[in-house]
């Protein structure tokens, strides 16, 4: 049981360095750090200032061991666009973006999962096909053109939802549901999957044969046995759910942290970037080490040895 | 052999009429992409009362949507197409090098791969876009840096359970050299596993070149790509909506297409794994 969570722990300590790595290199490969963070235009003496506060006239090795204790404590530096610490303009747009993942994925999880556990239980049905189909079509189509249409039928056709911005309700349903597709289509067809992995076990005949009526069975009996597969699409479609919020964010005008991501990759404000992308890999790896502890919690088998 | 079925077929007709049109596109219209006609800005298709002469209508400063629609094909299919190719063939040999030499090489390379299969690809992507600039070569090199991890671990994990074989075991016996063994014995047999993930990532790239051309981060003008073309008519949403709705329809029907036809293609080639998710 220790040694589970010790390796689930150790592991995810050693992504997060490697995101910190990967961070650095790149900073480092890519020109003289100076300009990249405080700008082309600087004064010689800034510059001088600079170097010296971040260690730069230090040799290489110790200047890594200082970035990455910066890092650690959240010392991102300041944004080129607005001179202002990064870490305050993050926590700004931090909300809107929780807001929008929250609703979106909540509505996902509620129409993902009965979708995907109706379509197994009418396998090779007429439901079963549209729900597919309709996954697939999730699937297929790309976020920001879903977006696209969903601006011209409400807010240009109909005109009854704000086409761009927030403050309302009604500016976050078109995002939401925009983002919630694609999760709400791979939700239902991992369920579909995991639920007809169990259905046919013998336990099942068990269960029906000695008279638990059918909605027991399959909450009771399947559900728990499929909530392996789903928790781990789950896990992994925050990744999604992120990289989906960049796009959709943009398209909306939504003023979360996925729009300033590409404000300052479009602007070379790279502080804000490289702290936007070392916090967002952080929530992602402690996300995913959230998920392998909830493996834990739900299958015993798990806990025993390493996977 | 069973017959495909007719999503399948009305797929693979339709990317076959893509490809074409991707090559031959020019015959269809008169103008070139870059031909304006500041007269017929944003003029609507012909069929809803626009000028004959522009099918799907121009954009904002009067370039027929037609010749615009073919290159931006042209340019998304070739760097989907490029980018895929250069993923499979990296992420492949650095799988065989990772079975090859096991030990810390290993160790190393496997860790690499269960970095990038950790963080979302388009995340990587802007920090690599926002630190080196933009150029065409390097957002090529940047698609084929996408899905290589899921190659490597395919190829490696088809190398350690081949390697334990008789047959491969006889191959070195005879005094062949480590590559022949891969490329002549083991490829052959991981080439099923690679196609089918081909047709997974291709669509997947398409997706990644259109998001990022369309943030106005990928692909940019003079060039022009399908999600170029689309994120250029989002200002012009409420007087032509013809210039994103031609572009988007088009990559979805595209990515439609290749996923129905990439999931035919693993059930074909991969009858276990039919077995178990039907």
């Amino acid at each position: 049981m220790t040694r589970f969570w010790t390796i689930k722990f150790l592991r995810t300590i050693l992504t997060l360095w490697f995101v910190v790595t990967f961070a650095f290199v790149v900073l480092r490969t890519s020109g003289d750090p100076v300009v990249a963070l405080i700008g082309a235009d600087a004064l010689p003496a800034e510059i001088e200032q600079f170097r010296r506060q971040w260690g730069l006239d230090q040799p290489l090795f110790v200047q890594y061991l200082r970035y990455v204790g910066q890092m650690a404590l959240g010392e991102f530096g300041t944004s080129l666009r607005d001179q202002r610490p990064v870490i305050d303009i993050i926590m700004e747009r931090l909300p809107a973006t929780l807001a929008l993942g929250l609703v979106a994925y909540g509505a996902a999880l509620v129409i993902g999962i009965p979708a995907g556990i109706a379509a197994a239980l009418r396998r090779g049905r007429t439901l079963d096909r549209a729900i597919m189909a309709f996954a697939v079509f999730g699937f297929a189509l790309p976020n920001f053109f879903l977006g696209i249409l969903l601006i011209l039928f409400f807010s240009l056709f109909l005109q009854i939802l704000p086409s761009s911005g927030s403050g309302t309700l009604a500016h976050l349903v078109m995002p939401a549901i925009t983002l919630g597709t694609f999760t709400a289509g791979t939700l239902a067809r991992f369920t579909r999957s995991a639920m007809l992995e169990v259905l046919d076990r013998p336990y099942m005949r068990a269960a029906a044969a000695k008279g638990v009526p059918a909605w027991k069975r399959v909450l009771f009996h399947a559900l728990p046995n499929a909530a392996i597969p789903i928790v781990t699409v789950i896990g992994l479609n925050l990744g999604q759910l992120i990289a989906g919020a960049i796009v959709v964010e943009t398209v909306f005008g939504w003023p979360g942290i996925g729009r300033l991501l590409v404000q300052a990759v479009s602007s070379r404000d790279l502080a804000v970037v490289q702290a936007l992308v070392l916090v967002i890999a952080a929530t992602m790896v402690l996300a995913n080490l959230l998920v392998d502890l909830l493996y834990g919690l739900l299958d015993p088998r798990i806990r025993g040895g390493a996977r | 052999m069973s017959r495909p079925s007719v999503p399948v077929l009305l797929a693979a007709l339709f990317l076959a009429a893509v490809v074409l049109v991707a090559l031959i596109g020019n015959v269809f219209t008169p103008f070139a992409t870059t031909d304006q006609d500041l007269l017929n800005r944003l003029a609507r298709p012909a069929f809803l009362g626009g000028p004959a002469e522009y099918p799907l209508g121009t954009d904002r400063i009067g370039r027929d949507m037609v010749a615009r629609l073919v290159e931006g094909l042209r340019m998304s299919l070739s760097v989907a197409l490029a980018g895929t190719l250069i993923g499979a063939v990296f992420g492949t040999l650095i799988g065989f090098v990772a079975a090859h030499f096991r030990g810390l090489v290993e160790e190393g390379l496997m860790m690499l791969v269960d970095f990038q299969a950790s963080l979302p690809f388009i995340l990587i992507a802007l920090t690599l876009l926002a630190f080196f600039g933009n150029s065409l070569t390097l957002f090529i090199l940047l698609m084929g840096l996408f899905g290589w991890e899921t190659y490597a671990r395919l190829a490696r994990g088809v190398v350690l359970s081949a390697t334990s074989q008789p047959y491969a075991k006889a191959v070195v016996a005879l005094g062949a050299h480590p590559m022949r063994l891969y490329l002549r014995h083991v490829l052959p047999n991981v080439a099923s596993a690679l196609i089918v993930q081909l047709t997974l990532t291709f669509p997947q790239i398409i997706l990644l070149e259109t998001s990022l051309s369309f943030l106005g981060l990928g692909i940019q003008p003079p060039l022009t790509s399908l999600g170029q073309i689309l994120g250029d008519g989002r200002d012009y949403l409420s007087t032509a909506w013809w210039i994103s709705v031609w572009p988007g329809t088009l990559i979805f029907v595209i990515t439609l297409s290749m996923s129905i036809l990439g999931d035919a293609l693993r059930d074909r080639l991969d009858p276990m794994l039919k077995q178990r998710t039907t």
